[in-house]
């Protein structure tokens, strides 16, 4: 459905995205992370058309950006990070002047308003004023206007910035659901966002590509270099730091061991294991036999987060809130 | 250019100007000026002709064309200058500024249609006040009989200079996101186009022929008398489409330049 290839941007001083090509096939739903800045939004406006891109080609459904764009605008739905509203126009007015701008016949334009309206559940605000709703149901009318017209490609920009807690999850369920009939790409600079809804992941960093890969296999990446904190204590008296090191490192599977921290009596070691080996059983056993107290011991909350850190080379802190 | 994108355009936009108090704003102030004018002119006709009346002991053929309606059009011309960029500094500004600009640049429209589509809507606005003016005139049929034809000639140059000046109003406004700098610009160059020409009442030189000829309102004084000449209406013709020709380029050049 989206075919980018070679992409690069450059505005006067800087390049904002630099060589990037992925794939995206159709009813999938992709999530394009990166700090602000990375150049997602750059990449998106290439994608609906708004900026020609510097170099490289981009297709939406089998269409090229600069050769065919009006192709290409009738098939993508677009919210950009502030949804383009009239204020004084009301709800219903303005999804249905997205549509004939759109392109739709006339003839269903009613129905299918109404339908598109039901599904971002805006049924109960649609005679009133735009300027009246609050952020969460402004978000939610752009989203409405954006799949009005049944577009192909979604390319929804941090659709979730500024959102409360609670209206993020129903942003979010409301795009799970908008996927498969519809190719959806998001862009997002929060973690667990990405984690719960996407299949596919774009990770890029000041413009250029990281990694692209689903969300199974970046978890199976990431499972291979799991650590596994352990806890331990003696029972009677104190542990040696360097005994319980040399006992952890000759359980069967673990490649390395490095001491953490010492909390009085307790000592923390982080383990690694090898790729695919569950090694926790034994450990814990190993534990137990030399007669230690086992206080802890668990896979360290590894997620995106780490991946994503490490790719992006930034300790940035990733789910901050909010736009720039 | 497909008719429809444009009319849908137009349409927004002159909901734009209906739901807010934009329209009933400047269509006010407008009545007010233009009423102004016009009961001056009838007031200055009838102390005219009692007078003539009085010294000469009977009226002198006074025509309500010379000393009432060609004033009232000059007038109206003048007021229609400052009002113009009320009319289209939120035009493409307004948009650029609330970020909508992107949904219609991804919208499968062409720059052209919206170019043309907003124009449209401002054009309209236009007309609807030059409406009330003429509103004022059609008192005169009460009470004389005036030639129809001049006046509607006259209506005609009105709403040509003001077609014009709405485009290079669009092209200004096209240029900023600030509503503020977009009617502060076209209304200088408005005002320039009006003064432009005063220099050739002195001097005779090309220079200052090439400036009467540039001038607007140069070439809405034989619309006023009530002539109709090609001359005038082609370059009010030139002025529309240099204007939209402008706009439509600034619009591509958002692309390139962003």
């Amino acid at each position: 459905m989206i075919k980018v290839e070679g992409l690069t941007k450059r505005y006067a001083r800087n390049v904002a995205v630099d060589n990037i090509s992925f794939e995206v096939g159709k009813g999938q739903i992709v999530g394009f992370l990166g700090p602000n800045g990375a150049g997602k939004t750059t990449t998106m406006r290439v994608l609906t058309c708004f900026l020609p891109p510097t170099s490289g080609t981009a297709e939406v459904a089998g269409y090229d950006v600069v050769q065919q764009p009006m192709e290409v605008k009738k098939r993508i739905g677009y919210l950009p990070e502030t949804p383009p509203l009239y204020p004084d126009m009301e709800v219903a007015e303005y999804v249905e002047f997205v549509g004939k701008l759109k392109g739709m016949p006339t003839g269903d334009l009613a129905a299918k308003v109404a339908d598109a309206c039901e599904r971002c559940h805006i049924t109960d605000v649609r005679k009133k004023l735009i300027a009246k709703l609050s952020k969460g149901y402004k978000q939610r009318v752009g989203l409405a206007a954006a799949i009005v017209h049944n577009p192909d490609v979604l390319v929804l920009d941090e659709p979730t910035a500024g959102l409360d807690p609670e209206q993020r999850r129903e942003t979010l369920s409301l795009i799970r659901q908008l996927a498969g009939d519809h190719t959806v790409i998001l862009s997002t600079h929060i973690l667990p966002e990405v984690e719960q809804t996407c299949e596919q992941v774009i990770i890029i960093s000041k413009g250029q590509l990281k990694a692209i890969d689903t969300m199974a296999n970046l978890d199976r990446r990431l499972r291979g270099a799991e650590i596994i904190q352990v806890e331990v204590e003696a029972r009677q008296g104190t542990l040696g730091r360097d005994t319980v090191q040399q006992r952890l490192e000759q359980v069967a599977g673990v490649q390395r061991v490095t001491f953490r921290e010492a909390k009085g009596q307790r000592l923390a070691f982080d383990v690694e294991g090898t790729s695919g080996q569950n090694i926790q059983p034994d450990l814990a056993r190993t534990v137990v036999a030399a007669d230690w107290n086992l206080v802890e011991l668990h896979a360290a909350g590894l997620g995106l987060e780490e991946i994503y850190l490490q790719l992006t080379g930034a300790g940035a802190p990733a789910n901050q809130g909010g736009a720039q | 250019m497909n008719p429809r994108n444009t009319w849908i355009i137009c349409q927004k936009e002159l909901k734009g100007y209906f739901a807010s108090p934009i329209a009933y704003g400047l269509m006010a102030f407008f009545a007010l000026i233009c009423g102004y004018f016009f009961y001056a002119a009838v007031g200055w006709f009838v102390f005219q002709s009692t007078q003539q009346m009085m010294m000469r002991g009977g009226a002198m053929p006074m025509d309500v064309a010379d000393y009432v309606v060609r004033p009232v059009m000059g007038n109206v011309s003048v007021i229609g200058l400052f009002l113009i960029p009320m009319i289209t500094m939120r035009l493409f500004a307004e948009e650029k500024r609330a970020g909508t600009m992107e949904l219609l640049a991804t919208s499968p429209v062409r720059d052209t249609e919206i170019v043309v589509g907003k124009w449209l809507a401002a054009v309209i606005l236009y007309l609807a006040m030059l409406g009330i003016a003429a509103l004022n005139l059609a008192i005169l049929f009460l009470y004389s009989k005036p030639e129809v034809m001049p006046i509607l000639i006259s209506f005609l140059g009105l709403a040509l200079q003001g077609a014009g000046l709405l485009a290079l109003g669009a092209f200004i406004s096209n240029l900023t996101r600030n509503q503020i700098i977009a009617g502060a610009g076209t209304f200088a160059i408005c005002l320039l186009l009006w003064v432009i020409g005063w220099t050739s009442e002195y001097e005779q030189t090309t220079f200052s022929k090439v400036l009467a000829y540039i001038s607007v309102t140069t070439h809405f004084e034989n619309f006023a008398k009530g002539v109709l000449d090609t001359k005038d209406v082609i370059f009010y013709l030139s002025v529309i489409f240099f204007g939209l020709f402008l706009t439509v380029r600034s619009m591509e050049s958002l692309r390139w330049r962003a």
